[in-house]
């Protein structure tokens, strides 16, 4: 019997059962996207019929961060930049917990780069939303890796931000991710179905979730007009585990941001490939039940290092 | 040099083999019932580079390294790089004989390999022989070892002709190479081995008075060090994941555990840099898992803020900082003890973590156990501050030491059956920082437990979790926090991690923590032997204090010289700290040249402080000098007042 009967259990569950009684309204700026990815994700929950006590969510730190306080479930608000590892560690521990990082694009491209770039290519089964609203929000306005080149800040960039920014698609694709996809607040319908599929999918799903922020970014970029590239005739048709395709698309995706072309959708996914607990557990480096589990299991036998002295003597 | 045992020493280049021969040899020292110590000194290089393994076997009680050796094994540095003119290193294929020769004991023993080393190319080395009355054995190892097998063998002969100079019989050898090699390997070793035992006995007349002594133990002895120490602890107390990244000398922890938990059901993540692995570990407890990490003073340096994380959201955690020579990478191979303050102080706001530091293998097992009892009793992050030294100083202990029971119990851990009998009515989430918890820990759910859903942050936040600014719930949550030091301090006086050596009522007391336990203990032995009325303290409880036992201490005697491998004293100044006061009575005796303590220098600065009068409140600087030209050992010792510090009472 597991010690944990949240998990697994079926449950009739409405988006509205994920609102904190605690915490019900967000203290996001009106018109902030932050608000859609909160919203898509109760939905997508709701969809999948996950129990509230099944959902782990670590946040990293930033206007972002605070979708953990306003999401009912076990919450981890961590530092900056370090939600995978935190998450990662608790799917390796629990692998039958849903896991779910969220982060800004400060906090996951920019100070937690190296374990987006880790997690991504050790293919954690994790969903991974980056609210991606070009810039930090919470520091109030300075410019993030995804800032466009050339954008001003009244604080820190006066003659216009000398850096490209990142391609974080890209990046994820290069090292490891299994799914990748971007979608914008703006497109609700869009954005539930995607979370649906990351976090049904068995491996590192990332998604660059566009949030405008009407409050540091006044050009006011809403992401709108978006095009869906999977309902669009203008581009090419690839399969989505075609990396070659998924490459090109992303380029272009990326790059057409910048140029006031929102474009969102599906870009890769690889089902062959197996999630990195699987790997492990096949080769002996993890076992089968969860090591959470053994802690309550009054039955585990538990070696010692006795067992090994010998080999001392 | 005490006469009842052997201090042996094998150097030769990194590369050479000389820790595995070394601690083989040590093996069958201890088989054959003696008590051994070993030291390990090499530079940051992968090949080439003098280097050495002590071990000092006796039939008595040791606890340290031996104030100088007796039995030199030199079998020249095979890896040396070519002494061009312009070079600064000179020759190096001779180093392992010249490097070792200023604390070779009078009358000690000395053999080398003609293969590799000519002693032409060592200035007076003739003179010295003579006037230290040392007795040497030339043999051509290399050609010996070519003859009977292969010339890697020449390790194996070198211990043949040991065996053969102090009188060790051979049977003991063979075993520990017979657990590590079968086949022809083995057979052409054993071969190689008696051939040179044979070779010495019939070449040289063996008469120089010094012979391995004879020893028998009560029971079956294991060797182990720090690092087994703290990886078997961590196993026993069901720690069953662990994360880091490479670093020496944490290296050794990490490695040992990486190995074991596979077989133990536990999962080992080496990953990207400390920061992660710091977070992992937080991650994996945060789930319900007993977890660990560790790395040495940079490694530890990037853990700062993740430590801080598990302080705020209360996650228990053991990490591990094994000292090296610092600051930056330092003296990434040698031993010191300066990140006692780095431990105490890192990561912002007021310190809430509890830091042990063991004296030995045996402590470094027990702490270990506890820092996780207390991590996992008190929902807090326990360290275990160690060194170079401790981590891969070798000893023996009774096999049955480590017969004990397994315990992964996590007191302040609920079951799914206990969240749901604690969860007010009514209520959505599980309060989880509540205020009014006995001992100040309120118990925590795991996720996926069934109506335990919480919250938790790295900001201040309220009963639930959620964050909170409000000053009222902050000034509770940090009291209520800070409440559970008491009961930590009354858990650690049952164990009294204070080690006391020597009288009751003694006039000058030694004082020092960590891996000073078996060097301050000794040298109390040997200043007792010269007459004088001393007692020694060895503490481990760095936080919560032990504010109580460490002032009655000092209290007994009317002086305190203070022990540390540091150059600013930061263990004495943490006493004063804990403890208002007492700078009038301590004197500093500090060693930061890389090398641990032995314990003659100890004494020699004790002796030298009071013969010199030197004031209490200054330091004496100790350095263990070996000149260039490979002539005479001098312990310097520098006075001067504590500096920089202010007025050190
Ligand atoms: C180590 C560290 N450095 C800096 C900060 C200050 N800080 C908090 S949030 C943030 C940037 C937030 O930008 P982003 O990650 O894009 O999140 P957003 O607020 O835009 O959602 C910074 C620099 C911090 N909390 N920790
Ligand atoms: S500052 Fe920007 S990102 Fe932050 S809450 Fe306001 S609108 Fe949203
Ligand atoms: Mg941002």
């Amino acid at each position: 019997m597991s010690a944990f009967s949240a998990i697994g259990e079926e449950t009739e569950v409405e988006s509205d059962d994920y609102t904190p009684k605690l915490e019900p309204q967000a203290t996001w700026c009106p018109g902030c996207g932050d608000f859609s990815v909160l919203k898509a994700l109760k939905q997508a929950l709701a969809e999948l019929g996950k129990n509230p006590d099944e959902v782990q969510l670590v946040t990293g730190i930033g206007c972002s961060g605070k979708l953990s306080s306003y999401f009912e479930s076990y919450g981890f608000h961590s530092i900056h930049g370090r939600a995978l590892p935190v998450g990662r560690a608790s799917k390796l521990i629990n692998p039958e917990l849903e896991l779910i990082a969220a982060g800004g694009d400060g906090d996951g491209y920019g100070i937690g780069g190296n374990h987006f770039m880790h997690t991504a290519r050790e293919n954690h089964d994790m969903t991974y939303i980056v609210f991606n609203n070009e810039v930090f929000g919470l520091t109030k306005g300075q410019p993030s890796p995804t800032s466009p080149k050339g954008q001003k800040s009244k604080s820190m960039t006066p003659h216009g931000n000398a850096k490209a920014p990142i391609r974080p698609m890209s990046m994820a694709l290069s090292a490891g991710a299994t799914y990748v996809a971007r979608t914008a607040a703006v497109n609700p319908r869009q954005a539930k179905e995607i979370l649906v599929e990351a976090i049904e999918h068995d491996g590192f799903a990332h998604v660059d979730f566009l949030t405008q922020c009407p409050t540091w970014n006044k050009d006011a970029k809403q992401y709108v007009p978006y095009v869906d590239i999977q309902d669009s005739d203008d581009h090419d048709e690839f399969e989505l585990d075609d990396m070659r395709g998924a490459w090109e698309a992303m380029r272009e995706t990326e790059e057409a941001l910048y140029e006031g072309e929102v474009l969102t959708g599906r870009y890769y996914q690889d089902e062959r490939r197996p999630s990195y607990q699987e790997e492990k557990m096949e080769r002996g480096d993890m076992p089968e039940t969860p090591i959470a589990e053994d802690y309550f299991d009054e039955s585990h036998d538990w070696k010692r290092s006795y067992d090994i002295i010998d080999k001392h003597k | 040099m005490n006469e009842n045992e052997i201090v042996w020493r094998i150097a030769g280049g990194s590369g050479d083999g000389i820790d595995s021969t070394g601690s083989n040899f040590t093996k069958a020292l201890m088989r054959s019932g003696l008590n051994v110590t070993t030291h390990r000194h090499y530079p940051s290089r992968i090949r080439g580079g003098h280097t050495y393994f002590e071990v000092r076997a006796s039939a008595d009680d040791i606890r340290s390294r031996a104030d100088e050796y007796n039995v030199l094994l030199a079998l020249g540095d095979s890896f040396a790089r070519s002494p061009d003119e312009e070079s600064v290193y000179g020759n190096e294929e001779v180093k392992p004989l010249t490097e070792n020769l200023d604390d070779l004991a009078e009358g000690g023993v000395i053999i080398y390999d003609t293969g590799v080393i000519d002693t032409e190319d060592i200035p007076e080395f003739d003179d010295r022989v003579e006037e230290n009355g040392w007795n040497v054995y030339p043999l051509d190892l290399r050609e010996i070892a070519k003859e009977q097998g292969r010339e890697v063998m020449r390790n194996t002969a070198g211990v043949g002709a040991t065996a053969a100079a102090i009188g060790f019989e051979l049977e003991a050898i063979e075993d520990v190479m017979s657990d590590s090699m079968g086949g022809d390997i083995l057979e052409s070793n054993v071969e190689i081995l008696h051939h040179t035992r044979d070779k010495v006995l019939d070449e040289y007349d063996v008469d120089h008075g010094i012979g391995v002594p004879e020893g028998e133990h009560d029971e079956e002895q294991v060797l182990v060090g720090g690092s087994h120490g703290i990886a078997y602890g961590a196993l026993d107390e069901g720690c069953r994941f662990i994360s880091g990244y490479p670093m020496t000398p944490w290296t050794d922890v990490f490695a040992i555990m990486s190995k074991m938990l596979p077989d133990f059901g536990g999962v080992a993540e080496q990953v990207e840099d400390e920061i992660a692995a710091a977070s992992m570990a937080i991650g994996a407890s945060h789930t319900g898992a007993k977890a660990m990490s560790g790395s040495s003073g940079g490694g530890f340096a990037l853990m700062s803020e993740p430590l801080g994380m598990a302080e705020g959201t209360e996650t228990p955690v053991v990490l591990i900082e094994a000292m090296r020579g610092a600051p930056s990478t330092g003296l990434p191979t040698k031993t010191e003890q300066s990140d006692l303050e780095h431990v105490l102080y890192t990561s912002q706001g007021d310190a809430m973590r509890v830091v042990l530091a063991p004296g030995d293998p045996k402590e470094a097992y027990e702490q270990t156990r506890t820092a996780f009892r207390i991590a996992y009793g008190y929902n807090i992050p326990a360290i275990i501050l160690y060194d170079k030294k401790l981590s891969g100083g070798l000893t023996n202990l009774p096999e049955s030491f480590f017969d004990r029971e397994a315990d992964p119990s996590m007191e302040a851990t609920l079951t799914e059956e206990e969240v749901q009998e604690l969860k007010p009515d009514g209520a959505q989430d599980f309060p989880r920082f509540s205020y009014g918890a006995e001992k100040g820990v309120p118990p925590r759910p795991i996720p996926g437990q069934k109506d335990g859903r919480f919250k938790t942050s790295g900001n201040e936040h309220d009963q639930y979790g959620y964050i909170d600014e409000d000053p009222d719930n902050r000034v509770r949550q940090m009291d209520r926090r800070l409440s559970r030091f008491d009961h930590i301090r009354d858990e650690l006086n049952d164990e009294n991690h204070q080690a006391v050596y020597g009288d009751d009522d003694a006039e000058y007391g030694l004082l020092s923590f960590g891996s000073n336990k078996g060097v301050i203990e000794e040298a109390v032995d040997e200043l007792s032997e010269d007459g004088w009325s001393v007692s020694g303290m060895n503490v481990s409880d760095m936080v919560p204090f032990d504010a109580e036992g460490v002032r009655g201490f000092i209290e007994s005697v009317d002086r305190v010289f203070v022990v540390e491998n540091n150059a600013t004293a930061q263990f004495r100044h943490h006493v004063q700290r804990e403890l208002a006061g007492y700078g009038d009575v301590m004197t500093s005796i500090l060693k930061y040249d890389g090398d641990p303590f032995r314990p003659a220098e100890v004494v020699d600065a004790v002796e030298s402080a009071e013969d010199d009068d030197v004031e209490t409140s200054y330091n004496v600087k100790i350095q263990h000098k070996i000149s260039r030209k490979g002539r005479g050992t001098e312990t310097v010792k520098r006075l001067e007042s504590v500096q920089g510090r202010g007025d050190p009472q």
